[in-house]
């Protein structure tokens, strides 16, 4: 059957998808706090070191001394190995130090500090700027100090940890994606069990859903109990016109026939009485075949719903033996009936009738004064019918070709038939899980036995 | 670019007695058989370096080899300056890490650099190769009769108690215009008050100035100088292995020492980058190595007297506290009112 894909592995998909974008999305954000908390800390210890230089500024003899302290660099260079950069200013003109890592850079208020990120030798140089007051003589100086430190440590531990973070990304994705699996797979499960409720179902079983569905699936399950129902309601409507139809056919046949009979009787001339003996098998013929075509539709209906039922094939043969004596009698034909008793499961009016069939044909193809025999036997875990005659046998086409509708073998050119009796019986026979066997007789004659499982 | 070239020019500034013209002290040129010619700068000597640089054209003879010696504060300025050079090499580790911190050096990596230590690179930019200790270096004659000074402590003592003995005989660097000399006066300074007593002491002795190792450790052999302090234990070893080693001993203080690294750098300017590099890993290749071996200069691996100490001086933004004018003009004046007094 060709499906729209798998709703699970839909499903698995899509919650993957999720699964993914909230990694890549973890992955990135992560990264970026790495970045901004080793950026923080450069920005402390930048801030650490200017505050260190400032603290060393004093003034001498009216003027502006500072000896950098060894401590304000040794902890620039105790992380990374950052290019280190410093400007100190005195009222604005260079003290000592490289200007142009502060050339773009407003001083901070006194005793304020300032952090900012300005660009030295095509690197981005991270600069705290710290601005202290000296007295120097009788004047007050500004002195601001700079520090800039490139971002390569930066870049470094950023780095470091967003790798670390991918890594876990990868592995927070895997786990996700082995849980869709399951998730999807439990959500599904209520689907299949009600899936496999519908399949399990036998051909013919037409009662309504039970299952008690999830919410989602009982617009779903109503609308298939709906169905279920019409298709039966149809089905019985089926049989109750093929009854109707039966009776009304074969009744005015039956009318028909007994008033040819009576005329057959009141007339003498020859020509009329060949003439109404004409009419006569005519009217058998169409009964009979009448009588097939319904058996063949009830067969068609009945057989999708063959009843659990203990039946007994020797009261079938002889129930159907007696049916077809008239017609045996009038061919001077002996049905020699020897039934033991053997149980089977079934329907008892399609075994008949596939019996009844088998039997009309054997009658049939037989010649007069001859005698068909029909045996009911057990044999290990099957029950038989069989009924053989003294006709004129297959012909050597397979086997197949006798239980097609409308077909006829070879040997019956000649006989009137419609084609349908093997056909009927070989339908009720498959329908109680048995099967057909055609035989010709040593000598002369057709050998047909229905062999079923036992009950 | 206006930016680096308005650093360097106020890094000019600084060394006031610069001349626009790189002072040269020696100057060798080993022709090889291909058209490169690699420029090298460095404060090494001719005589302690050459066997390196035979040995790096044995291997690869098609480049050839300019190299000049000049002093540290030179090397600096003519880098600075932005003086063509492939290869720069000094023992200055301050003005190597200021070139490489203000942005002259360029970026080398390979497998000799990704086998340094941490401590012995700095961002793939300066390279160390050797590991040499300050040491002092004395006249076993001077000292006949006194105990070895086992600590600057006991040189102290040696020296106070003894005043007319080393009269004018004691040698050390003049911070002025040596930069390696300055680079151990401010670290020995920074670690320890010892340096300052020490230096009052010197003081006092009328003591002898010098630019460079070499001179000092030949005056010591010589007799004319009873003790040189803090000179390069490699050119000292290198001088006690000699004919004229006889009467020199060489102390190690105890109390701690000071590792100075070699460093070399490929400056901005190099034209034969891919020979710079091959010469550099060269370089390292040597430093790297575990045994001691000829070559004068000692390898990168520390020797198990200078484990007990706190390692090399580190390569990192501390160097550049006493770089800065105001620094050195405080520990000039300093070491000044130290080492120069009128002899009583």
């Amino acid at each position: 059957m060709k499906t729209s894909g798998s709703i699970s592995r839909r499903l698995t998909v899509l919650l993957a998808c999720v699964a993914a974008l909230l990694s890549v999305l973890s992955w990135s954000m992560v990264t970026s706090f790495a970045r901004q908390a080793a950026e923080r800390t450069q920005d402390n210890i930048l801030e650490a070191s200017a505050s260190i230089i400032a603290e060393a500024l004093r003034s001498e003899d009216g003027e502006v001394r500072l000896e950098l302290p060894y401590s304000a660099f040794s902890m620039l260079g105790a992380i990374s190995e950052d290019r280190v950069f410093y400007h100190v200013t005195q009222g604005g003109a260079t003290l000592t130090g490289t200007p142009a890592i502060s050339a773009d850079f407003v001083s901070p208020a006194p005793g304020q500090t300032r952090l900012n990120t300005t660009t030295y030798q095509d690197e981005p140089l991270r600069v705290a700027a710290i601005t202290r007051v000296i007295l120097a003589g009788a004047n007050r100086v500004a002195v601001t100090v700079y520090v800039g430190q490139t971002r390569y440590g930066v870049s470094l531990i950023a780095n470091d940890l967003s790798r670390t973070a991918a890594l876990l990304s990868i592995a927070f994705f895997t786990v996700a994606v082995a849980l869709s699996a399951v998730v999807a797979r439990t959500s599904l499960h209520q689907i299949n069990v009600i899936a496999e409720a519908v399949a399990r179902r036998g051909p013919t079983d037409l009662r309504p859903l039970r299952q008690t569905p999830p919410q989602e699936l009982a617009p779903l399950l109503q609308s298939l109990n709906r169905l279920i129902d019409r298709l039966s309601r149809s089905l019985r409507q089926s049989e109750d016109f093929i009854a109707e139809a039966a009776h009304r056919i074969r009744t005015p046949l039956a009318t028909v026939r007994a008033q040819a009979e009576v005329a057959l009787h009141s007339v003498d001339d020859v020509t009329e009485k060949k003439r109404m003996r004409q009419i006569i098998r005519a009217v058998d013929e169409s009964s009979r075949s009448a009588g097939q075509l319904l058996d063949h539709a009830t067969v068609a209906y009945r057989s999708e719903n063959i009843p659990d039922t203990a039946i007994d094939l020797a009261q079938i043969a002889s129930t159907a033996t007696a049916a077809l004596q008239p017609t045996a009698d009038m061919k001077d034909i002996d049905i020699h009936l020897d039934a033991n008793t053997a149980m089977v499961r079934g329907d008892d009016v399609l075994l008949e009738s596939a019996l009844r069939n088998v039997l009309d044909n054997a009658v049939k193809y037989s010649p007069p004064e001859t005698s068909v025999t029909v045996r009911v036997r057990t044999a290990g875990a099957s029950g038989e019918i069989t009924v053989s005659d003294s006709g004129p046998g297959l012909g050597d086409e397979p086997f197949e070709k006798y239980t097609e509708r409308f077909q006829r073998g070879k040997n019956a050119e000649g006989t009137v038939g419609s084609g349908l009796g093997l056909t009927i019986a070989r339908d009720v026979v498959l329908a109680h899980q048995g099967r057909i066997e055609l035989t010709n007789n040593e000598g002369n004659g057709t050998c047909v036995s229905f062999i079923l499982p036992r009950a | 670019m206006r930016v680096i070239h308005f650093a360097a020019s106020l890094i000019l500034a600084l060394w006031a007695n610069a001349s626009a013209a790189l002072e040269v002290e020696e100057q060798r040129t080993y022709p090889g058989t291909g058209p490169t010619t690699l420029r090298i700068l460095s404060t090494a000597d001719l005589d302690v370096f050459e066997p390196f640089l035979l040995s790096f054209q044995a291997s690869v003879p098609e480049i050839g080899i300019d190299y000049t010696v000049s002093s540290s504060a030179e090397v600096f300025r003519a880098v600075a300056a932005g003086e063509a050079f492939d290869v720069v090499i000094s023992s200055a580790m301050d003005l190597q890490f200021r070139l490489a911190n203000d942005g002259f050096a360029q970026s080398f990596v390979s497998d000799a650099t990704e086998a340094l230590p941490d401590w012995a690179k700095w961002r793939n930019l300066i390279f160390a190769f050797t590991s040499e200790p300050a040491v002092a270096v004395i006249s076993t004659r001077a000292f006949a009769g006194l105990p070895v000074p086992r600590t600057r402590q006991d040189l102290i003592s040696i020296l106070r108690e003894n005043p007319e003995r080393f009269a004018g005989t004691i040698g050390t660097y003049d911070v002025r215009s040596s930069g390696l000399g300055y680079l151990f006066a401010t670290q020995e300074a920074r670690i320890s008050d010892a340096y300052w007593r020490l230096s009052e002491v010197m003081g006092r002795l009328d003591p002898q100035l010098y630019c460079c190792s070499a001179q000092m450790i030949d005056d010591v052999s010589s007799g004319q100088l009873a003790l040189a302090y803090n000179v390069l234990g490699s050119y000292a070893g290198q001088r006690l292995a000699g004919p004229e080693g006889e009467g020199l001993q060489i102390i190690l203080f105890e109390d701690f020492d000071n590792v100075m690294l070699r460093t070399a750098l490929i400056p901005n300017t190099a034209t034969a980058v891919t020979e710079a590099g091959a010469f550099v890993d060269a370089l390292l290749e040597v430093g790297n190595r575990t045994e001691k071996g000829e070559w004068v200069l000692p390898p990168l691996a520390p020797s198990s007297a200078q484990e007990l100490s706190f390692g090399p001086i580190r390569l990192g933004p501390t160097l550049l506290v006493y770089l800065d004018p105001l620094n050195r003009r405080a520990f000039l004046e300093s070491w000044q009112s130290a080492i120069e007094q009128t002899p009583d």
